[in-house]
């Protein structure tokens, strides 16, 4: 390379990089180093391939742009003719070759220690649904969603974003530390993926089959993730949030949970009015049904059907539920019923039956939690 | 009307026929060409159209110009025409022009069957783009397609798409049968396979990878078509089938897809750095034998992409062992580039700029490439950017700068016209300097984190997002300049000579520039 | 190498009506089948016109190529390129079909078992406690709910039953279609053209008999068996590969009657020089060996 190109390439990137490096908040540019001793093992062996991939490209680009800085047709008019040489084609397959098995080694044993399949302290559950997580812990009967927390408004610029934009959730899964959590990981509809950069897990969850992972964790916090597989519309707003607890508190919560489980058994027998149904209705839609129907009960066009004029729900009462409780065969519409508890499906029924001008279209019933009840007691699965 | 290649005596030349027939009823190897470089190139607007979208949506956390669906969209069409739209077309192009030229042969072996190849394409791309406008949108599941998002929860558009992909695949079939037809058995007397150009080995063994992976994508959409409309549960869990499967078919395609789209450009590369080192290339065979092992390889890879999809562990274990095998190869082939210029008399004409830029960014991708290959640390990286900064670096600065450098090299020959070299410089540069703002910092926000496909993303990425955006912009820009350097030089420019280069070597330089409409009506003597 | 001609045809609309036909054939095929079940005929139209039009433009081109043939514009270099495009042809298809036997290799070594709890990814059985993983996959993971399971399936039923199981047949009618067809290319490279026509006119029957046969082996299983498409894994990889292949057997048959006729009315071929003839035979000896697998992978194993 001339001399002068080269500087005026030097110039101009450092021209355009140079801003950058200012402002830029160097230490969240590399791979987490993790919370766990697999975690801290994986960013060690990355560390390794980085460094030894820099070696090489030292050497290679070494030797590349001195021949390019000596080697011009000004300075070195008459080019040597050399060509093939076996020797030194055998040198350059052996030597990389050799460095392959270096890093293969490492990377085989890491491999191994995060195959290790036992099944854990703590067995959770994990199925991915169209947009959100499920957690079912296998010893306790504790059963429940994950949905993204962060407001519409935040992602639409409306208000200012928290510091947990997209990262946080309204129920997050909690591990006790020190224990060996064992994640039996699933899907409902699309293909998922599970991950948690600070466990250096990444498991994929697909409809039908079940992935493991596992991970012990030492300090108890508030642990981060992303759904990783392309999932449709909301593939970006279903994160992951895990609080790892001490025991005691991890107890704690476990009892806490089962008892408001038997609490929300009890709404059911109350009596419901209309008004208390369509308002609890609304905030069940807005965070299980607008991502999919709308806010304005519209859907897209295609892909999911209006329920704002839908025939179903202005007067197939029965239809309604059965879809509610069974969702679509082959279709995004799942089955809400181990989703919603009686109250909120009802409600929730409720709602759209009595939202954007559907009362005065339809038949405007209104649906009762016991209904639901009577129809999980007549459509008892064996 | 027929017309015969006469032998030696008459030497009566068929010019090209005027008006718009010409291109649609062409059999002549160059205008098939032109046409490949014409429409890849409206392609590559295209899609890069379609990744300003992206970027700019990117430029800031919250959703600013497009919905999340419309962006998913955008997403699966960039990913799909930069591939089947830009990248493979364009060696195709250069493969028509340059094969028979540099094999002495007087056209493609198939002319009729030629121009059939190209003109699916159009049909292809306009069904695919006219999902767009369909109820439910266009495609929305990634290049990739994974069932069963592409299957039973895909937009109805999608039937659309997989009879486009059929097509499409004809088209590459017969491209492929084409040009290994021509190099088998049009080759000039003496022109023995050792003596082969080196892209034009490169080209025999893409068409062959071609014709080996091109019916099983064919196969993977058929099963899909089946699995949407007539009940069939090959990727369905509850019927017996395996969502896993569609992963195992789709990269079993799409693995040596990605050696489809370099394996060109190391044939390029190769001329290119041996030209203007004014050096013979230092291991023509271990060159060959290094593409060679690089495609054999490619078919046992593939499920490096699915190292998170939970296979037993010898497999996990087998496929990271051999997908870092390529390296050897790869390698050799970096250190005979390097080799070559070693005391060369080097100069630094456009071509050869890319061409080392080529060099550079494409063994940094390769690096990043290794990193990936480590399963434990994949998953870590797998659908982060850290994925997207590979691919693009062996895409883009690779594959894409590939492409120019050989359009900068050849358009003399084809035009007659010397390119405008201050220009020439200009677009180099800028696209250098932006296309390293625009990847390199996806290197670093993918490690730190931030998930592939996603229209959204937290806080702590922001910057460098926004970077990434400007050098995005910054780049597409640069490629305005390109068309114009293009076009300047179809309308007129210094005239070139047949050798063009000081230092280059080939049939092709033998012949005049422009070439004669039908070159080697008699076959050139090679020794 | 002795230098010879290379007809490069000159400019040739061919190519180009073949490519608006394909896109009016897909166009055609994608709006029917988005809309099979409604009332909808446009897609019909078009298909139907791709079609006509595809064979129209088919027909003159391959007119066109043998007139050329006759006369004399090609080369032997020439009839190279034809062989060496014939077979690698042949081997992209030999691919396509890898895909789907890949397919079926994958479920019955892995999916079927997995999902019947039995090896390293067993657990997924968890989600599907009822089900037991065999084969021929008689039940589906889904106990059925969705699918319409078979009473019966195809797979090889005995030896007691050899003699009444159709697939025996089909592949005695095709091995030896393999063998017809190689007696015609033997009796046109001796120049006798009336043996040439008669073993080729045996061809193309036994080809007829194989598609009745299959055509009545899907009559069974539909309406007798209850396998259909939607009975799960079982039901797809047969229908698909045994319809693949049937695909091509009538592709390949159509092929040696085109021939056929060719011999008979117009007199083609010559004892060296019959590049249409064996393009043809390759091709049906391509299919008789896709059959043998199928009869091993499919019905046998
Ligand atoms: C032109 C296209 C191209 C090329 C050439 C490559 C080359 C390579 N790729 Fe890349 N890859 C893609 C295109 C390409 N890739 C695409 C498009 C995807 C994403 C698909 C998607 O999900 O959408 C992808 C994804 C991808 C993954 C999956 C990541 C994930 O999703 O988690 C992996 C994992 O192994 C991988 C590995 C490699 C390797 C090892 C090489 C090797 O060939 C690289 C070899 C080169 C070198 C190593 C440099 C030169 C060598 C030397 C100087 C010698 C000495 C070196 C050593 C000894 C280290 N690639
Ligand atoms: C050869 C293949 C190729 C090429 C050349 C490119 C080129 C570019 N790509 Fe692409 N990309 C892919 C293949 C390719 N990509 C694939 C396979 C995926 C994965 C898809 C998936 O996940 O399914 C992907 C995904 C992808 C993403 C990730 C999106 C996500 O995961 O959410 C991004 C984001 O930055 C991106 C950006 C770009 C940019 C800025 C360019 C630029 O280089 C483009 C520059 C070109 C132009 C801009 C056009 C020329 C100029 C004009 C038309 C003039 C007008 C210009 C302006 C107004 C500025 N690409
Ligand atoms: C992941 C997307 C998704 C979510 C979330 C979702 N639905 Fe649906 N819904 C669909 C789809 C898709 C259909 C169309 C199914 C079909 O018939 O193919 C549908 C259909 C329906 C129908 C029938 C409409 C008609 O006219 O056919 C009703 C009623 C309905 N959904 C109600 C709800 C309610 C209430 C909720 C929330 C508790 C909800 N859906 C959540 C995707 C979704
Ligand atoms: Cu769920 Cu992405
Ligand atoms: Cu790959």
């Amino acid at each position: 390379m001339k001399l002068s190109n080269f500087a005026k390439f030097l110039v101009l990137s450092s021209l355009l990089v140079a801003p950058i490096f200012g402002w830029a908040d160097w230490n969240a540019l590399n791979m987490t180093e993790g919370a766990t001793e697999v975690s801290k093992k994986v960013f060690d062996l990355h560390m390794l391939i980085f460094w030894i991939c820099v070696v090489i490209g030292v050497v290679v680009f070494g030797v590349m742009f001195y021949s390019m800085y000596a080697f011009t047709k000004k300075k070195n008019p008459n080019p040597s003719t050399f060509h093939d040489n076996t020797k030194i084609e055998i040198l350059w397959t052996v030597i990389p070759f050799v460095i392959l098995v270096v890093m293969a080694i490492p990377a085989t044993n890491v491999l191994k220690e995060i195959y290790n399949d036992e099944e854990g302290d703590v067995n959770i559950q994990v199925v991915g649904y169209q947009w959100k997580w499920q957690y079912k812990y296998l010893e306790d009967g504790i059963n429940f969603f994950s949905n993204l927390s962060t407001d519409q408004d935040e992602i639409y610029n409306k208000i200012p974003k928290g510091e947990h934009y997209l990262l946080e959730v309204d129920e997050p899964v909690v591990i006790p530390v020190g224990k060996k959590v064992r994640f039996l990981i699933t899907a409902n509809d699309v293909i998922h993926s599970w991950w948690v950069p600070d466990f250096a897990i990444k498991q994929d969850a697909i409809p039908g089959f079940i992935n493991t992972a596992w991970t012990i964790v030492d300090e108890p916090g508030l642990y981060r993730g992303n759904c990783t597989e392309l999932c449709g519309k909301n593939h970006g707003f279903m994160p992951i949030v895990v609080r790892a607890v001490e025991q005691s508190e991890y107890d704690e919560w476990v009892s806490g949970k089962k008892q408001a489980a038997f609490e929300l058994a009890q709404l059911t027998e109350k009596d419901w009015s209309v008004e208390e149904l369509v308002s609890n209705g609304e905030s069940v839609y807005l965070k299980n049904c607008a991502a999919c129907h709308q806010v304005s009960g519209q859907g897209i066009p295609g892909i999911f059907p209006a329920l704002a004029g839908s025939e179903i729900v202005l007067n197939n009462k029965s239809r309604n539920i059965e879809i509610l409780m069974e969702g679509v065969q082959g279709a995004a519409m799942q089955s809400f019923a181990n989703q919603l508890s009686e109250v909120d499906i009802a409600s929730v029924i409720t709602y759209t039956r009595r939202s954007w001008g559907n009362s005065e279209k339809g038949d405007g019933e209104v649906v009762v939690p016991k209904e639901i009840l009577e129809y999980k007691s007549n459509n008892q699965k064996s | 009307m027929s017309a015969v290649i006469e032998s030696h005596d008459h030497d009566h030349h068929h010019g090209p026929a005027k008006g718009l027939t010409r291109w649609l009823f062409t059999t002549n190897h160059k205008d098939i060409g032109t046409l490949y470089l014409w429409f890849s190139f409206l392609m590559f607007l295209v899609g890069g159209a379609m990744a300003m979208v992206i970027r700019a949506e990117l430029f800031q956390p919250g959703m600013q110009i497009v919905q999340p669906e419309f962006y998913n969209q955008m997403l699966t069409l960039h990913g799909l025409i930069m591939i089947f739209g830009a990248v493979m077309p364009a060696f195709v192009g250069l493969a028509n022009w340059l094969v028979p030229m540099m094999v002495g042969a007087p056209d493609m072996a198939l002319p009729r069957m030629n121009n059939l190849s190209f003109w699916i394409l159009p049909f292809a791309f306009f069904v695919l783009l006219s999902s767009l406008f369909m109820e439910g949108g266009a495609p929305n599941f990634g290049w990739t397609f994974y069932a069963p998002l592409s299957t039973t929860y895909a937009p109805p558009s999608v039937t659309f798409f997989i009879f486009s992909v059929h097509i499409m695949g004809a088209s590459s079939i017969m491209g492929a049968i084409n040009v290994i037809v021509t190099i088998m058995n049009m080759r000039a007397p003496g022109m023995t396979l050792m003596k082969m150009p080196l892209f034009v080995w490169s080209w025999l063994i893409t068409a062959y990878l071609l014709i080996a992976v091109m019916p099983v994508l064919a196969g993977a959409v058929t099963m899909m078509l089946m699995d949407i409309h007539f009940g069939t549960s090959f990727f369905n869990a509850a019927g017996g089938g395996d969502p896993v499967l569609f992963q195992h078919v789709f990269w079993f395609f799409g693995h040596p897809e990605v050696y489809i789209m370099i394996l060109p450009a190391f044939g390029i590369t190769s001329h290119i750095i041996s030209t203007f080192s004014r050096k013979p290339l230092f291991g023509y065979s271990s060159m060959v034998w290094a593409m060679a092992s690089i495609a054999i390889l490619s078919f046992v890879v593939w499920a490096h992409h699915m190292f998170t999809v939970g296979m037993p562990l010898a497999a996990e274990l087998f496929f990271m062992w051999a997908t870092m095998l390529i390296a050897v190869p790869t390698g050799v082939k970096v250190f005979n580039w390097v080799a070559t210029m070693f005391k060369g008399s080097i100069t630094y004409e456009t071509p050869m700029l890319f061409a080392i830029a080529f060099v550079v960014l494409f063994t940094i991708g390769g690096f990043s490439g290794l990193m990936l290959a480590i399963t434990p640390a994949d998953f870590q990286y797998h659908d982060t950017y850290f994925v997207v900064a590979h691919f693009h670096y062996v895409l883009v600065p690779g594959a894409i700068f590939s492409i120019m450098a050989a359009v900068y090299y050849w358009i003399p020959k084809w035009t007659g016209n010397m390119y405008d070299e201050r220009l020439g410089r200009l677009h180099f540069w800028l696209s250098f300097v932006s296309v390293n703002v625009t990847f390199f910092p996806q290197h670093w926000i993918g490690l730190a984190g931030m998930p592939r496909r996603y229209p959204d993303y937290a806080l702590q990425f922001a910057d460098w997002n926004m970077v990434s955006t400007a050098g995005a912009f910054a780049f597409g820009l640069s490629q305005i300049l390109f068309l114009f350097i293009v076009l300047k030089t179809v309308r007129g420019g210094k005239k070139a000579t047949s050798q063009v280069w000081e230092g280059a070597e080939g049939l092709e330089w033998t012949v005049d520039s422009p070439p004669a409409y039908h070159t080697f009506t008699t076959p050139p003597k090679v020794s | 190498m002795e230098y010879q001609k290379y007809y490069v045809p000159e400019q040739s609309k061919f190519p180009i009506f073949a490519a608006t036909s394909m896109f009016l054939l897909v166009m055609g095929a994608a709006s029917t089948i988005n809309s099979l079940g409604t009332e909808s005929n446009t897609g019909k139209y078009i298909l139907w016109s791709g079609l006509a039009a595809m064979a129209t433009t088919l027909f003159f081109w391959f007119k066109k190529v043998i007139q050329e043939h006759l006369a004399g514009l090609d080369s032997a270099q020439l009839k190279k390129s034809f062989v060496f495009g014939m077979a690698w042809f042949i081997f992209s298809e030999v691919m396509f079909f890898a895909a789907f036997f890949g397919a079926l290799f994958y479920v019955r070594s892995f999916a079927v078992p997995w999902l019947g709890g039995e090896g390293e990814k067993g657990l997924a059985n968890m989600l599907w406690p009822d089900f037991e993983s065999s084969w021929p996959l008689m039940s589906t993971p889904d106990d059925g709910a969705a699918y319409t399971l078979p009473e019966k399936n195809l797979s090889f039923p005995g030896f007691s039953h050899l003699l009444t199981w159709l697939p025996l047949w089909n592949t005695i009618v095709l091995l030896s279609s393999s063998v017809t067809v190689h007696f015609a290319h033997l009796a046109l490279k001796a120049g006798n053209k009336s043996t040439f026509n008669l073993w080729l006119g045996v061809t193309v029957l036994l080809a007829l008999t194989f598609v009745g046969l299959q055509a009545a082996e899907y009559y069974e299983a539909y309406a007798h068996y209850g396998l259909t498409l939607n009975s799960g894994i079982y039901g797809s990889t047969f229908f698909m590969l045994t319809g693949f292949h049937g695909f091509h057997v009538m592709l390949g048959g159509f092929m040696l009657a085109v021939m056929l006729i060719r011999s008979i009315f117009y007199n083609h071929f010559e004892p060296e020089d019959h590049f249409g003839f064996e393009a043809a035979s390759w091709y049906w000896h391509f299919v008789d060996v896709v059959w043998v697998m199928l009869f091993l992978f499919v019905y046998i194993l």
